[in-house]
């Protein structure tokens, strides 16, 4: 379970975000410069909150008051940015074992091999990012993550770099993939299609969650204009 | 086809490109163009050769290590961390380029010096700088340490921040974020910064000779014994010029090899 209580102001942003995920997929919806971006970097711990609070099942990651503030690596958070950042260095294997540095070599190579099996890329463990396409490059960053073991995931945009075909492949894909693995996951989207990922939408507007619920919920009593064209029937 | 006449702008750019290519060359085709293989062979047999070139080896080697390190260091600081001080810290760095050497080599003698700002304090632990071959690393390192920096920084401020929170998400500390992506990713101009560093040590003079002296053995490097044998052989001096010239193409030459290829490894040269 992940619970969020947060405060960050930024700029002209003020930022006060209350929310938690079960073993659930979230999807935090809203336009651009709400503060969905600077969410996920208080999460990630990039950027520490004003005040409040982050815990994720029993580990506290953040708190004011206690002044706790876990060190990204030690979050257990799986992430996926929105370019994917695999490490250009690195080929498909490397990317996944960097994660897994604490294991002995072989079983490293064995866990990074299972994953990338798992996600469909075992044809391109010797590939490098620059030789791989968007969707390979989702499927990798993914299995990247997941080889940790992460408590929860934060996906940030995870389509918008993707052509059309290949985004509702991979939306298919990710929406199976999410329901086997059961990990609270957060995912940061403008895109009304991610809907379908999602068993909750949180709209986040200036800083604020102004609504929340299933995208049907949202459509029979929309709190704002945004919220009104995110969940508007497609077509 | 027609061939077009040129224009008047068109020929400015040709008749410039030709006169300042001419001068650059000139000097150095001179340098090879007026030895005969016999006074070369003689030159190379002069006694402070061998001395000048192994101190020039040693102490480049040295500065290079010290602005290696602590430059690299320093540029990574500067470039993830933006502010007032990296600001502050970038300026100090790029100062000596702009300084004279001969400034630098008094400006070196003062702090450093036994009168010095600091060399005063060493000098009653009984630690004397001045004039023996630490003060040449000093003065190389002082000299070059901005062409290595400007470099770093350039280098590590375009590794994209997002590869860097991955890392961390990855369990990385920042310490092994900074070995396993930021050195690897900023490699290539990293080479580049420390080349150019260093080939501005080998050719140090000025700074050198004030503050180190010129003693053979201790503290004549190769320029400094250029001109120690321009005093009484021409011939000799150029002898030991064509060293230099040579330790310079050598250079250029892994340089301009390394040029198109600075991509990353795994990007477009990869494919190529």
């Amino acid at each position: 379970m992940l619970e969020i209580a947060v405060a960050r102001k930024i700029g002209p942003l003020d930022l006060r975000i209350d929310l938690s995920l079960n073993r659930e997929t979230v999807l935090v919806a809203g336009p651009n410069g709400a503060g969905k971006s600077t969410l996920l970097r208080l999460l990630l711990g990039v950027l520490s909150p004003d005040a409040g609070r982050i815990a994720l099942d029993k580990k506290v990651l953040f708190d004011a008051e206690r002044w706790i503030d876990v060190a990204v690596e030690e979050r257990e958070l799986g992430y996926l940015p929105q370019d994917y950042a695999l490490f250009p260095h690195l080929d498909v294997l490397g990317n996944v074992t960097f994660g897994l540095a604490g294991l002995r070599r072989p079983e490293r190579l064995h866990r990074a091999g299972e994953w990338i099996e798992r996600l469909g890329v075992g044809h391109l463990e010797r590939r490098f990012p620059a030789e791989l396409s968007g969707g390979e490059r989702q499927r990798v960053a993914l299995a990247r993550a997941l080889a940790r073991d992460p408590r929860a995931l934060l996906l940030d945009e995870p389509f918008a770099s993707l052509d059309p075909v290949a985004r509702r492949e991979l939306r298919a894909s990710l929406r199976a993939w999410l329901f086997e693995w059961r990990l609270p996951a957060l995912i940061v989207s403008h895109d009304p299609a991610d809907a379908v990922l999602a068993d909750r939408i949180a709209v986040v507007e200036r800083g604020r969650i102004v609504q929340q619920g299933t995208i049907d919920q949202l459509r029979g009593a929309a709190a704002s204009s945004f919220v009104a064209g995110f969940a508007q029937e497609p077509g | 086809m027609k061939l077009r006449p040129p224009t008047p702008w068109g020929s400015a750019q040709i008749l410039a490109s030709g006169l300042l290519g001419l001068f650059l060359l000139l000097p150095v085709v001179a340098l090879f163009a007026t030895l005969s293989w016999e006074d070369f062979l003689g030159g190379l047999r002069n006694p402070l050769l061998v001395p000048a070139l192994r101190l020039s080896l040693v102490t480049t080697a040295s500065s290079l290590a010290i602005v290696v390190v602590l430059g690299s260091l320093l540029a990574w600081r500067v470039a993830r961390n933006p502010g007032r001080v990296s600001r502050w810290l970038e300026a100090v760095a790029q100062l000596p380029a702009v300084i004279p050497p001969a400034v630098a080599g008094v400006g070196l003698l003062l702090a450093f010096g036994r009168r010095g700002l600091l060399g005063a304090w060493l000098d009653r632990h009984g630690i004397a700088l001045a004039f023996t071959t630490p003060a040449v690393v000093l003065a190389e390192a002082f000299v070059s340490a901005p062409f290595f920096v400007q470099a770093a920084i350039a280098a590590f401020r375009r590794v994209d921040e997002n590869l860097l929170v991955v890392s961390r998400t990855l369990g990385a500390s920042p310490f092994r974020t900074f070995v396993r992506v930021g050195l690897p990713l900023a490699a290539p101009g990293l080479v580049a910064g420390a080349a150019m560093s260093w080939a501005r040590a080998v050719g140090e003079f000025g700074a050198t000779l004030f503050f180190a002296g010129n003693l053979t053995g201790r503290t004549q490097t190769m320029p400094l014994a250029v001109y120690t044998a321009m005093e009484s052989d021409l011939r000799a001096a150029q002898a030991l010029s064509l060293v230099l010239v040579a330790i310079a193409f050598a250079l250029l030459f892994v340089l301009r090899r390394m040029g198109p290829g600075m991509a990353l490894p795994g990007t477009e040269a990869r494919r190529a």
